[in-house]
């Protein structure tokens, strides 16, 4: 028996579970539901789905996860930098502090700022401290963009902190040796070794950014919905699945073309997605 | 120069105070015995024996401990073959079939969940316990892969080739030589597989119906409202996921150490 037949019962259940549902999204988006409640082959929702309404709330989803991706970039950049530095030891108990709330559900993390934030809760009475009384700080787009750096904020720093923790530290000393100043030090040697990690980490961001429902719903309320709110609603409260389908191959499309994308100026070396 | 440090230092705290305040508060919060959030009104216990008592919570919890061993027993033996199968194949089949797995771990969890759910509903299969564990499997399986094929890539290639020139039967070989070589990569798997199957969410929240895991339990009680049981129960489940990753953590470091002094 030849050692690739080990891989069969692999190929099969992934082609029963992920090629075939794919297919399926495709086909739902294809058709509508005729009159006599058979499925008729139909353009229409693809027409729908690029909808002035839809592209807004498609633009408004990539503008927000835009927002906090920068903001994880430039609050996690000086972390891993810092981190990096000799006062640090690799693996010790303060990085694996930064990372470890990648770990936790983020739904727990997501209700531990709505606790935080709600009427009466620590953060208005802090901020009532200052005489600001009853700010909104909840159900905004200021508290989704809040909730995805929150979220999201250890996926920047461990990519960022391992491409800067795999540079040579010769080549540092090179620089040193000839006459860089700190600043130069880091303009020409760290920060073109640690873009590969600054890749991974937007990646790491953005895209679950975009594609984030549920987020949006607990901390944003009803007015402000995402992407992926909208395409929730269409299965479970309009119960339009056709166009569901069809708004689900949009993101997935959007999806796998950037990912592929990213991957193709990362090169082949991630900057680590486990620690 | 200590003035740098000073501000190296309080720049990370405040980072930290970001990430933490929310979960440090949430779980002071669990012992209050009031239920309104920001006013403490006594130390207790109450919400902890409530979360303990609630039948719904309990039922989910035992869901995602068992969805979460089983998916990781059959992710991890499905995917340990398909990466022995994967590794032996030629160049060109090799490539296809690792662009293949890649793409459940690219696309959107919401696409992932939609897709196998309209499977599902297309098969007239009903959504419960069962759609909910071969979900799992799904999207564990890429990561079991992924963790043993560098393991397979560092052993010795003609170790298996070896073994069969001895007599030895192509699944005792591989029983025999290979397995024991990937084994750290298979443990790593089979942990990262446990870990994705107990967080997940949103691909829970497509595949079934009335049986419900943690995650699903928690987002339908955030959604009504704060509750101090949730509190309660973030409280444990942070707790036990430090627990369990320090224990992780420093296993590895001292085998790391170990490593360095038999390299000296």
């Amino acid at each position: 028996m030849k050692r690739s037949y080990f891989a069969a019962p692999y190929l099969l259940w992934m082609s029963l579970f992920i090629l075939v549902p794919l297919g399926i999204i495709v086909y739902y988006a294809m058709t509508a539901v005729s009159p006599d409640g058979s499925f008729v082959f139909t353009l229409e929702n693809l027409v729908k789905a690029f909808d002035p309404l839809y592209m807004g709330i498609l633009g408004r989803s990539v503008y927000l996860a835009l927002i906090a991706t920068i903001l994880c970039l430039l609050i996690g950049y000086p972390v891993a930098l810092i981190l990096t530095s000799k006062n640090f030891k690799k693996g010790s108990l303060i990085v694996i502090l930064f990372v470890l709330p990648m770990w936790m559900n983020f739904l727990l993390r997501t209700y531990a700022l709505i606790n935080i934030l709600d009427s009466g809760g620590v953060m208005h009475q802090f901020l009532g401290l200052f005489g600001i009384e009853n700010p909104k700080l909840l159900y905004n787009s200021f508290a989704i963009i809040l909730g995805l750096v929150y979220n999201y904020l250890p996926f920047m720093i461990l990519p960022i902190h391992s491409a800067m923790s795999k540079i040579d530290g010769g080549l540092i000393e090179a620089a040193e040796d000839l006459g860089a100043n700190s600043w130069n030090v880091f303009r020409r040697v760290r920060f073109p070794l640690s873009l590969p990690g600054v890749i991974s980490g937007i990646t790491m961001v953005f895209m679950p950014a975009v594609t984030t429902f549920a987020v949006s719903r607990l901390l944003g309320g009803s007015n402000f919905m995402m992407y992926g709110d909208v395409i929730e609603n269409q299965f479970f409260f309009m119960r339009d699945w056709h166009f569901g389908a069809t708004l689900s191959l949009v993101m997935m499309i959007l999806m796998l073309a950037s990912s592929f994308l990213f991957r193709k100026y990362q090169g082949d070396d991630d900057g680590g997605v486990l620690w | 120069m200590k003035l740098k440090k000073l501000l190296q230092r309080s720049y990370l705290g405040l980072v930290l105070v970001f990430l933490y305040a929310p979960i440090a508060t949430l779980i002071i919060f669990s012992f209050n015995s009031g239920k309104t959030m920001g006013k403490w009104a006594g130390f207790s216990f109450k919400w902890y024996e409530q979360l303990f008592r609630d039948p719904t919570l309990m039922q989910a919890l035992s869901t995602t401990l068992s969805v979460a061993l089983l998916s990781a027993l059959v992710a991890t033996v499905i995917g340990t073959l398909a990466a022995i199968g994967i590794h032996s194949m030629k160049r060109r089949t090799r490539s296809m079939v690792e662009t293949l797995t890649y793409i459940p771990m690219l696309n959107p969890d919401i696409v992932t969940g939609i897709s196998l759910m309209l499977l599902f509903l297309f098969a007239q299969v009903s959504l419960g316990y069962g759609t909910l564990l071969l979900s799992h499997i799904t999207f564990n399986i890429p990561y079991v892969i992924f963790s043993v094929l560098p393991k397979l890539r560092q052993m010795p290639q003609n170790l298996y080739e070896a073994a069969l020139d001895l007599g030895c039967k192509p699944a005792k070989a591989i029983y025999k030589i290979i397995i024991p070589q990937i084994m750290p990569g298979i443990v790593t798997g089979a942990i990262f597989a446990l870990t994705l199957s107990i967080d997940d969410f949103v691909v829970s929240y497509f595949t079934t119906q009335g049986v419900n895991n943690l995650s699903i339990a928690i987002y339908s009680m955030a959604r009504r409202g704060i509750s101090p049981k949730i509190n309660a129960l973030s409280a444990i489940i942070f707790v036990s996921i430090v627990t369990l990753l320090l224990i992780v953590n420093i296993r590895s470091s001292r085998a790391q150490n170990e490593k360095e002094k038999h390299a000296r």
